[in-house]
């Protein structure tokens, strides 16, 4: 309950530093929201296959000030930077001073989501933020609302295709205690405008370390997003990660979640399809060892007619590790005509690891065509003997299996030096038993 | 789809065709639950000490639970006391046989199309009648008894072998499973029993029939069935009850042993009274369903036709033990007008080698609500589990919701689990290769509902299967337009 005190502090800080505005109002509602809920337990539904209990029993600092330099950042820079936006968080907070926005200001606007709440973009910001409590009431969304500070604002101005695609770093800072980020972003892509969204995560220094993150994204008329979110951090480094995507006017949007490391990682993957005719592919690749767990929760919410969605996941878990997928597709009554088809593949490589699979279709509309499959197995017997009888050994042909598993969603990845980068993670990954 | 048509009008003005009361003395208590209501009812069956304490236990168990809110249903404060908990026909002196039954009950079962005279000559079917709250009458008991079958009501059972009865009772519901498991636990009032000798496999399919008949009484009923090994029985249940205004509450606790290479097949043609067609009335069907394959090589079959009930909550389970342990399920629910089911399985795979198959159809039609929730679980050891699980849904009309919750848990990393599931609408390029060969719309929705459902009819015995159709064919009257 330690905890609990020091948020309350910390919120009637923050509360007292900035005390007017939509976002202190939204953080009051969001502290509201938390006291009264608290932590889930497994006893609610949503949280069942994970305990984030003990995400809570540490002494977290919400650390104002980090001695995080451009040196760190250079260090966990991913591939095709120079062509990139890159924004740096670093517990959690937007640094402009060690981010770098390489497009002009006639294609992409980043601004502190402080400053976006109050100047021209007020009114969006107003309508548009925490848009996501509709669909995430649960206490970890919560306490993320009630400390909205630092965040950052995103917008794709209308009609751009800015060439960079956009970095997002997030450094949390495990140096000399225990790091807790709250980062908050708001991502407007205007009409018929395109953006290429990039997240990673790392955690400096050995302490543990918590990321409770929310993004959320607008999409409207004729545009275009990729969202990747690359999870590769250390094994004591824990993140409740929900990106809330709400289409709100006929668009495309494709995501890749790739989750390697990390200690309890757990995903909240929202698609609202909030517009007739749009159209949704969410991937995603789990390969968890050691103590690993890692659980994706995705939600299509079809409220509009005609719209479709794809979604494949597939993970493979090892030593005792847990998997843990949930996906919900809703078709509203409106949502006539919905296509909507989802599939989750896993592997169980070791005798103590576990899998948790639920995939859920809730119909209200008679006129759709949705359809879930769910599988858990081992190895193919017969390509292993047919590669060993080629004269490959047990654990290269594993590899090569797995990586083969693996290669579904590897190739979703559509931008070059990105793909390459993620496989040759992968299978670094793969090859060390 | 297009306007309906006179002739379906008239078809959804059609009532639910067992919905008459018979007038018939009843012995009915006073309304509420209470220790003293527990020991009423123990006391008019005459029941040993151990099972009033057993009663009274799951009672003061009952009253610190909470009525589960998980499922996907919605329905109105129950008010436990407003419930008569026991209520039979009168005399309820020992019959020898069936001519002795009262005329006006004989005529009851007879409109219900269960003539027991005509079951009496006809060989194949062995059925145990309960209305309300007592077991009426079994028939063929002296042919089953020759080869060592027990068949008998369930309070029989309890004066004439106790033994078994104190071993099997709640050894796989426990009291303490579940809010309306530990209610029927505590007030039980009757049900059915077998017990399947070793080496014997029952020549005729048993069969229970469940009435309720009495207003506003609640039916309790308690099945428990034991197959010792490599013993087989086939096991009926069928019900019905008046149109009422009023819900009326169902909470039943079955309950399967199968010891080693035992196998259970237990087939049930739900029926109860659905409601009207703005949701008026229509019974709570809250029933508790488990199996156990205790022995190797033990199979157990649920086979389930959900028509009836305003609410359906069940999930009828098996718990795969033994070393290469069966389960299967297959189940067909409809649901129309403002009905509720939310209904599966669980497979706890516990045992090496277990397989475990679930089929299950689900068929929405105006403003009803039908979900599928399973549980497929391979635990540590369980060594080879197979699981193949396929759920798909039809929906008719734009009102309805077809919803699934599969759960899939597995620890072992030998277990092969497949799972899928579809929800579609009835395919225009169907219907229009049916009409353009001269079928009406309706039939033509009857076939394909009939072909959707087909797979685990099949599973159905065949003095079922055809009544399970034209249940699914009345069902269905009117829900296409």
């Amino acid at each position: 309950m330690n905890n609990i005190t020091y948020f309350k502090d910390q919120f009637e800080q923050l509360q007292e530093a900035n005390p007017k505005g939509t976002i202190a109002n939204l953080r009051q509602n969001g502290f509201d929201e938390f006291t009264k809920d608290g932590v889930p337990t497994y006893r609610d539904e949503d949280w069942k296959y994970t305990n984030v209990s003990s995400l809570f029993n540490k002494e977290y600092q919400i650390a104002e000030n980090s001695s995080v330099t451009l040196v760190d950042v250079n260090a966990l820079r991913l591939p095709g930077y120079k062509q990139a936006n890159e924004l740096v968080f670093v517990n959690g907070r937007f640094m402009a001073n060690l981010s770098t926005i390489r497009s002009e200001a006639t294609d992409l606007i980043v601004l502190p989501l402080e400053d976006a709440a109050k100047g021209e973009y007020k009114d969006i910001v107003a309508a548009h933020l925490n848009q996501s409590s509709n669909y995430l009431n649960n206490g970890i969304h919560a306490l993320n609302t009630s400390f909205i500070d630092g965040g950052v604002f995103v917008h794709v101005l209308k009609g751009k295709e800015p060439e960079h695609a956009v970095y997002c770093y997030h450094i949390l800072d495990a140096r000399e205690n225990p790091s807790l980020a709250l980062p908050r972003s708001l991502v407007l892509v205007d009409e018929s405008s395109k953006l290429q969204l990039t997240e990673s995560y790392t955690t400096l220094g050995s302490s543990d370390s918590f990321n409770n993150q929310v993004m959320e994204v607008v999409v409207k008329e004729n545009a275009y997003v990729e969202y990747y979110k690359i999870q590769n951090d250390v094994a004591n480094a824990s993140q409740v990660s929900s990106t809330h995507i709400r289409q709100i006017g006929r668009s495309y949007v494709h995501t890749v979640t790739i989750t390697l490391n990390g200690g309890i990682v757990r995903n909240n993957m929202n698609l609202v399809l909030d517009a007739a005719g749009n159209e949704t592919h969410l991937y995603g690749l789990y390969l968890l060892k050691g103590k690993s767990h890692a659980d994706n929760h995705t939600l299509i919410d079809n409220l509009k007619p005609n719209c479709f969605s794809n979604q494949l996941y597939k993970g493979i878990a090892d030593d005792t590790s847990t998997a843990v997928f949930n996906g919900r597709i809703m078709v509203q009554p409106d949502a006539q005509k919905t296509n909507a088809y989802q599939s989750n593949k896993n592997i169980l490589l070791s005798e103590n690891a576990t899998i948790n699979t639920k995939p859920q279709l809730e119909i209200f509309a008679d006129d759709v065509k949705c359809s879930h499959g769910c599988t858990i197995g081992q190895l193919d017997e017969e390509a292993m003997f047919y590669l060993r009888a080629r004269g490959i050994p047990k654990e290269s042909a594993a590899v090569l299996l797995l990586q083969a598993f693996a290669a579904d969603i590897i190739d979703q990845i559509k931008p070059e030096p990105l793909r390459s980068y993620v496989s040759k993670l992968i299978y670094e990954h793969l090859a060390i038993q | 789809m297009k306007e309906k048509p006179d002739t379906l009008e008239q078809a959804v003005l059609t009532e639910y065709k067992y919905g008459f009361v018979t007038d018939i003395d009843t012995d009915v208590i006073a309304k509420g639950l209470s220790e003293n209501t527990i020991r009423l009812i123990s006391s008019k069956k005459n029941e040993p000490e151990w099972l009033l304490d057993w009663r009274l236990k799951a009672y003061n168990h009952w009253l610190k639970l909470e009525e589960p809110k998980w499922a996907n249903i919605k329905y109105p404060i129950i008010n436990y006391q407003d419930i008569i908990y026991y209520a039979a026909p009168k005399p309820k002196k020992q019959l020898n046989s069936l001519d002795e039954a009262d005329p006006e009950l004989l005529a009851t079962f007879e409109k219900l199309g269960i003539s027991l005279n005509e079951q009496k000559r006809l060989t194949g079917v062995a059925v145990d009648v309960v209305m309300d709250s007592v077991s009426i009458a079994t028939s063929f008991k002296e042919q089953l008894s020759e080869i060592g079958v027990i068949f008998c009501s369930i309070s029989e059972a309890v004066q004439l072998h106790p033994e078994l009865v104190k071993q099997y009772l709640g050894s796989i519901v426990p009291m303490t499973d579940n809010y309306f498991a530990a209610l029927n636990s505590a007030v039980f009032t009757d049900g059915s029993f077998c017990y399947i000798p070793k080496g014997v496999r029952c020549p005729m399919e048993l069969s229970t029939y469940f009435r309720i008949n009495t207003e506003n009484a609640g039916q309790f009923e308690r099945t428990l069935i034991i197959a010792e090994d490599e013993s087989y029985v086939s096991y009926l249940e069928g019900c019905t009850a008046p149109t009422r205004d009023e819900n009326q509450l169902h909470a039943a606790v079955v309950e399967l042993v199968a010891h080693t290479k035992a196998e259970i097949k237990y087939s049930t043609v739900q029926n109860w009274y659905p409601g009207d067609k703005n949701g008026m009335g229509g019974i709570y069907n809250f029933v508790t369903k488990r199996g156990i394959c205790k022995g190797d090589h033990s199979k157990i079959s649920w086979t389930q036709v959900e028509t009836g009930s305003a609410i359906t909550w069940k999930y009828p389970s098996v718990i795969l033990k033994g070393d290469y342990s069966i389960g299967e399920f297959y189940s067909v629910a409809f649901t129309n007008n403002h009905q509720q089911a939310d209904t599966g399985t669980k497979m706890t795979h516990l045992g090496k080698n277990t397989r475990s198959r679930i089929v299950s159809k689900g068929i929405s039609a105006g403003h009803s609500q039908n979900s599928y929730r399973g549980l497929v679980r391979a635990s540590k050891q369980a060594t080879n589990a197979r699981n193949y699980s396929q759920c798909d849904s039809l929906l008719l009309g734009d009102k309805c919701g077809a919803h699934t919750f599969p759960y899939i848990e597995v620890k072992n990393k030998t277990a092969i689990v497949e799972h899928e599931a579809t929800t579609s609408k009835i395919g225009e390029d169907q219907l229009f290769y049916c009409k353009q060969r001269g079928i009406d719309a309706e039939t033509a929705v009857a076939l394909i509902v009939n072909g959707f459902a087909k797979e685990v009819m099949n599973q159905l015995p065949m003095e079922f299967a055809v009544e399970a159709q034209k249940l699914l064919a009345i069902s269905m009257e009117g829900s296409v337009g």
